[in-house]
């Protein structure tokens, strides 16, 4: 299990991975991100969520120091994280088994069957 | 160069129809055909701006059914899905028609069919445009502004009543329009005590699932006088986007899209945000009307929300934003949106507002969003004789 975010050839790193980099570097190497923590950019708890995501869905961009680059990323709040949660606080990703529930929704379940990591205030 | 013109225009009643998606997208091409005084066999390119027929009601292949449908067989046509920008990248599509040479004249039809879904479900479709990595989370577009919203908020330290304003103003302007799918005011108390959708975004800061459909013809500006005493001269349009995976963005309340789009539009149209006396601004959430009023110039980043706040954008004000009702108010049928926009703006520049008319404006604007920014249209148009 890893959250893998790239590193490209120009030193820049995103998450997801692309095929270029935002600067039009190669990709170069994959950074585990679950060993990093990373502060909350901003949040919000969603409460008219579609069918298959829990409800309410707290969200938060995140945002990683991978040896001095600014990673991004997006996902869930864990349980009740909410609660207490501000901008500018420490999380650290978590693994979640399964993130939506794959048999429900537009999508096929078979391209949407992911685990995945939430953010855990630290 | 030849400019292209717009020489008729029509929008169907937006708000729950009955009507499938081909009899809504019929209605309104035959609407603006008649405004234009053309028939069916006039029409060289007929564009559908549609996001999502398919996933909405299991109907694909709409352009070539309307087609036939408004005698306009054998016209060339194509559906343009840019999702909810769709009407705007039609708008862009039908001027490079005209202006290319390639058509003498143009319908273009916006519309969608999305009420006979539950709001769960239309949320879904419109979610899965959003990148993998970001729909496996549960991400929404109104959890975006949200996200969006919040840091706005804490980063400019604007008032949270600021986006309740926005959501008043446009319930306001919806009430004189006729083909609204909201015709009631709201007053801030309402809006603010309204139940939470998206933390710090209530229910109001939202616009609604909606039916409908609207319509533009377009031809050279140098034949225009044939098909109408009146018109408007697309004089800038342009396209952008920006990064598909939101929050790769390095500033959160910046959307690149309005600004390249903005910026190019504004350069071949030869003219400035200063310009501007009346704008459609894509307000499918009320800090999107903030975020675009910035990024096209208007104001400075961060102070957006104080035009709101000072009437500035009200109907009265120096620049009116969002007169037909926006799509909060006027209601938001994500392919329909773009071309109501250049409706409004269009009806604005001929006079032909009624209640909703402004002081004698001579250049407009509209502004359509996909995504959440990842595609914007924005188009500039002027009054004839400009």
């Amino acid at each position: 299990m890893s959250m893998d975010a790239m590193r490209y050839t120009d030193g820049t790193v995103t998450y997801p991975p692309h095929p270029v980099g935002p600067e039009g570097g190669e990709p170069l190497e994959t950074v585990d991100l679950s060993e990093y923590e990373a502060t909350v950019v901003t949040w919000t708890v969603s409460t008219a969520t579609p069918p298959g995501v829990r409800a309410p869905n707290a969200l938060a961009i995140v945002e990683f120091d991978v040896e001095g680059e600014s990673v991004r990323a997006i996902g869930g709040l864990v349980e009740g994280a909410e609660a207490t949660v501000a901008i500018g606080d420490t999380v650290r990703p978590v693994h979640v088994d399964e993130l939506r529930d794959p048999d429900a929704g537009i999508r096929e379940p078979a391209s949407q069957s992911w685990d995945g990591y939430r953010f855990e205030p630290v | 160069m030849d400019r292209v013109a717009v020489v008729g225009a029509s929008m169907t009643q937006f708000g729950q129809r009955d009507e499938w998606i081909l009899d809504l997208l019929t209605e309104a091409g035959q609407a603006a055909m008649a405004d234009a005084g053309i028939a069916g066999p006039d029409v060289d390119h007929l564009y559908v701006s549609n996001m999502a027929s398919g996933e909405f009601e299991g109907q694909t292949g709409v352009a070539n059914a309307l087609a036939q449908d408004l005698n306009a067989v054998p016209a060339y046509t194509a559906r343009v899905d840019q999702t909810s920008s769709s009407g705007g990248a039609g708008v862009y599509q039908a001027w490079q028609s005209v202006a290319s040479g390639a058509s003498d004249l143009t319908l273009l039809v916006g519309g969608e069919k999305m009420t006979h879904r539950t709001t769960g479900e239309s949320t879904d479709v419109i979610a899965s445009l959003t990148h993998p990595a970001e729909y496996k989370h549960g991400v929404t577009l109104p959890s975006f502004a949200g996200l969006t919203a919040r840091k706005y908020l804490t980063r400019y330290d604007a008032p949270r009543e600021s986006l309740g304003k926005v959501a008043v103003k446009n319930h306001r302007n919806g009430v004189d329009n006729p083909n609204a799918q909201f015709r009631t005011e709201v007053d801030l108390e309402t809006v603010l005590d309204s139940p939470v959708v998206a933390d710090p975004l209530r229910l109001y800061d939202f616009c609604p699932v909606t039916d409908g459909s609207a319509a533009l013809v377009f031809c050279s500006e140098s034949v225009a006088r044939e098909y109408a005493d009146d018109y408007a001269v697309v004089s800038g349009v342009a396209g952008a986007t920006d990064t598909h995976v939101v929050h790769e963005r390095s500033d959160p309340t910046t959307m690149g899209g309005v600004v390249e789009s903005g910026e190019a539009a504004f350069e071949m149209a030869g003219l400035a945000p200063g310009d501007v006396d009346v704008a459609e601004l894509h307000d499918m959430f009320t800090i999107l009307e903030f975020l675009q009023f910035e990024d096209l110039g208007f104001a400075e980043k961060g102070e957006g929300w104080r035009a709101v706040d000072e009437g500035r954008t009200a109907r009265s004000g120096d620049l009116p934003i969002n007169t037909s009702g926006g799509l909060k108010s006027k209601g938001h049928p994500l392919g329909a949106s773009g071309v109501a926009q250049v409706h409004e703006v269009y009806e604005q520049l001929t006079g032909g507002a009624g209640p909703r008319q402004v002081d004698d404006p001579s250049v407009g604007l509209a502004c359509n969003v996909g995504g959440f920014g990842n595609c914007v249209i924005t188009t500039v148009l002027e009054e004839a004789g400009a």
